[in-house]
């Protein structure tokens, strides 16, 4: 279960997040939604500990434990993940590479053994057969030429290989084509469970007709307004957030 | 901690103790007296039971030694040199040449087996200090010269090779036993007075590799010289020679250490190659020289002249430099382009931390008709660690249709660091067609984030990052050694990490 209470952060001196109190219970998938700029990806960001993210007050646990004191690659490997807004390039680093990299530091974390190459390859290809991805993905410098679909189709896969217990999908939906959409959606619900949770931030109901949430909560101006069932992210489709804001 | 800041705090904190190589040999050593004078290249060539016209040619170069003065045109700063306080001769006390490996001293052997250097045959490469993934079955054989301090102690794989007609032995021994075939190739490519420290090599080397290719022959495996330094107070000069004769191949490696000392000890060696028709050299060059600590103090000066003849038509040499060691790097390792459509290729990564020095690049002279140059060059710069790329391409009124392209990459990590290109371009036939692209960049803070969110120590993250950086260059080295030279450019931005 992801807790966070009362948790302000700043850019650059900058407070950005307001005092979020938000509880992921483990075994659900929440959706966050709110206009440009409210703080979504600032959150995402604090929740994995980026570099220029100050935490303020407030606090975070997953599972109990306290993940804000933690470096990034320790939040990995207790089980967070972050599919990136915008995917990073890593040129001359082979897709491949990477991710067996990063899935064997993550079985280390977990106190699992190492997969050799033969072991990965296997896993790897059976992974992205379900992602309809290419083979020759893995191949290629992780995300160095990828259009904008491909990234985020990556970023799944890469959720998909990791296994992680929560997962934080930041507009994994945008430039998405209908299909990638629903394969997509289908990596997702795959991986629901008791064991896993997840926060969808996104600014498109139409996602949450394939990746059905617990619960939406709205996000504005760095503070959580508006929190109800799948049904509200019907009713902002249709009002905007003039209404909730007005509301709230 | 912020990662960047991190970063560039543990790779300043590098120490001593990541370089894993650094420890000394006790064994007995004989020396020349200190100090440099006809009187000392004499007795190098004394020693070496050299015939006349080689000490001829060693006091030649000496003279024309004493009247140069050292290069001070490259961006590298450092003391005086007092060339009279250093030992121009050290020995292990054992016979010179042993015959086999059981005369060797143990105490050698022992020195080889820790730095991971196989002597026996039947023994495979295992890298260094478990380079590890990579099974061990299946990998050929790698025939090894090992020279320590000024001789080498031992030659493997030379009957076998021999059997294919070709030499693999100590420049020493090809002396004794192919005198005609040194004479006629030695200081060719390389003349004695082409500069300070050629000139100064030509007077005093003692050892280093000979290697002859015959006719036709593809060497059936990785040929490979691991330069060990170990004795105080004196500097390294060694000589490598290389032959391909028309339609042969070979690929020569070679790896370099020292103890961690105080000193800054000087290692000026000459490398020549010779490519006759069709003929194919590959030259790698794994350089791990102790390079100083994080203060800067002690490491290998490393002053090396290296460069190769493609003689005849359609002949190949190719340079593949991973340069991670060394307080000092001062090396351009080189192409005389002069048969036509010959071949020059030029891949290097060049590593600079704390506050390691390299000045490095290449020359390539096009000489024949439609002779063609590519220079890959990765500059990697840390802690202070100043990182100058510095070429050269000539092309020759006769050499039509000639084409080069240059590629000069920067990275650099942290900003007290620096990254230089400097690229001379003299073009005297229309015909030619140069290319030049450079680039500078930082390791972005966006991609330390991104591995490490996905599980990936800092350190781990900056060296697959920097591996990435260096792909193009790595993948040109003989697989056997790719593994060991990605782990050892991680070890050299890494701190200790426990
Ligand atoms: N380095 C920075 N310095 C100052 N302000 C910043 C910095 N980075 C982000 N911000 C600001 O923080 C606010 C929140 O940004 P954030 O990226 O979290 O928004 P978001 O909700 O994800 O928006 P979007 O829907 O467009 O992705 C924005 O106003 C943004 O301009
Ligand atoms: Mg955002």
């Amino acid at each position: 279960m992801l807790r966070i209470e009362g948790l302000t952060a700043e850019i650059d001196g900058k407070e950005i997040l307001k005092g979020i109190d938000l509880e992921v219970p483990t075994g659900e998938v929440h959706a966050i939604m709110g206009p440009n700029g409210s703080g979504k990806s600032t959150l995402s960001y604090v929740l994995s500990g980026r570099e220029g993210y100050e935490v303020t007050g407030g606090s975070a646990t997953l599972d109990g434990v306290d993940i804000l004191a933690m470096e990034p690659e320790e939040r990995a490997a207790a089980g967070l993940f972050l599919a990136f807004q915008y995917p990073v390039e890593l040129p001359g680093v082979g897709n491949v590479t990477f991710l067996r990299t990063a899935l064997n530091a993550i079985r280390k974390g977990r106190g699992e053994s190492e997969l050799d190459a033969m072991q990965f390859l296997k896993l790897a290809r059976e992974r992205m057969k379900a992602l309809s991805m290419p083979e020759d993905m893995l191949k290629r410098g992780v995300n160095v030429g990828f259009s904008g679909g491909e990234k985020k189709r990556n970023e799944i896969l890469q959720m998909a290989l990791l296994q992680p217990s929560m997962a934080i999908l930041d507009e994994t939906d945008s430039g998405l084509d209908i299909d990638a959409l629903k394969i997509v959606s289908d990596g997702v619900n795959a991986m629901r469970g008791p064991n896993f949770s997840a926060l969808v931030i996104t600014h498109y109901q139409r996602l949450l007709d394939y990746i059905v949430p617990d619960r939406v909560h709205v996000l504005m101006q760095g503070r959580i307004v508006k929190s109800g069932g799948p049904e509200l992210a019907q009713e902002l489709e249709a009002q905007g957030y003039g209404a909730v804001q007005n509301a709230a | 901690m912020p990662a960047v800041t991190e970063t560039i705090e543990t790779v300043q904190s590098v120490t001593e103790s990541t370089y894993k190589w650094g420890f000394e040999t006790d064994i007995e050593m004989e020396f020349a007296p200190k100090g440099l004078n006809e009187d000392i290249v004499r007795f190098i060539s004394a020693k070496k039971n050299e015939p006349e016209w080689l000490l001829e040619w060693r006091l030649r170069a000496f003279s024309a030694w004493k009247a140069m003065v050292e290069p001070r045109w490259a961006a590298v700063k450092y003391p005086p040199i007092d060339y009279q306080d250093a030992h121009y001769y050290a020995a292990p006390k054992t016979k010179v040449g042993p015959k086999s490996l059981d005369e060797v001293d143990p105490e050698l052997l022992k020195t080889y087996a820790k730095l991971g250097i196989p002597l026996r045959e039947q023994e495979i490469l295992a890298g260094v200090e478990g380079a590890g993934s990579v099974p061990a079955e299946g990998r050929m054989p790698v025939a090894v010269d090992a020279v320590f301090d000024s001789v080498s102690v031992a030659t493997s794989y030379k009957e076998r090779l021999g059997k294919e007609g070709i030499i693999f032995c100590s420049i020493s021994e090809a002396v004794q036993e192919h005198p005609e075939l040194v004479r006629k190739y030695l200081g060719t490519v390389v003349p004695q007075g082409d500069n300070f420290f050629a000139a100064l090599n030509s007077a005093v080397f003692t050892d280093g590799s000979f290697v002859y290719i015959p006719k036709g022959v593809r060497c059936p495996m990785e040929l490979s010289t691991y330069f060990r330094i170990n004795a105080k107070s004196t500097g390294q000069f060694e000589r490598t020679l290389i032959i391909a004769d028309a339609g042969s191949h070979v690929s020569y490696l070679e790896g370099c250490t020292a103890p961690m000392r105080d000193e800054n000890q000087l290692h000026a060696a000459v490398v020549e190659l010779v490519a006759m028709d069709d003929a194919t050299i590959k030259y790698s060059t794994v350089q791990n020289w102790y390079p100083g600590d994080a203060e800067g103090k002690g490491g290998i000066y490393n002053f090396v002249t290296k460069r190769g003849a493609c003689r005849g038509a359609r002949s190949k040499i190719s340079w593949t430099q991973v340069e991670t060691g060394s307080a000092i790097t001062w090396k351009y390792p080189s192409c005389i382009l002069q048969g036509e459509d010959s071949v020059g290729e030029f891949y290097s990564v060049a590593i600079t931390n704390n506050y390691q020095q390299a000045d490095t690049g290449t020359k390539m002279f096009h000489i024949g008709p439609r002779t063609k140059s590519t220079i890959v060059s990765k500059g990697i710069s840390a802690g202070h660690g100043q990182n100058t790329y510095r070429g050269l391409v000539r092309i020759g009124a006769k050499a039509k249709g000639a084409r080069n392209f240059t590629q000069c990459d920067s990275l650099l990590i942290g900003d007290l660091c620096g990254a230089h290109t400097v690229p001379y371009i003299e073009n005297r036939c229309v015909s030619a067609k140069v290319e030049h692209e450079a680039t500078t960049s930082r390791i972005a803070e966006d991609q330390l984030f991104y591995c490490r969110q996905r599980g990936l120590t800092q350190e781990e993250a900056v060296g697959l990052i920097v591996n990435g950086f260096c792909r193009e260059v790595l993948k040109e080295l003989p697989m056997e050694f790719a593994v060991e030279a990605q782990k050892l450019l991680q070890i050299s931005l890494e701190g200790s990490v426990g």
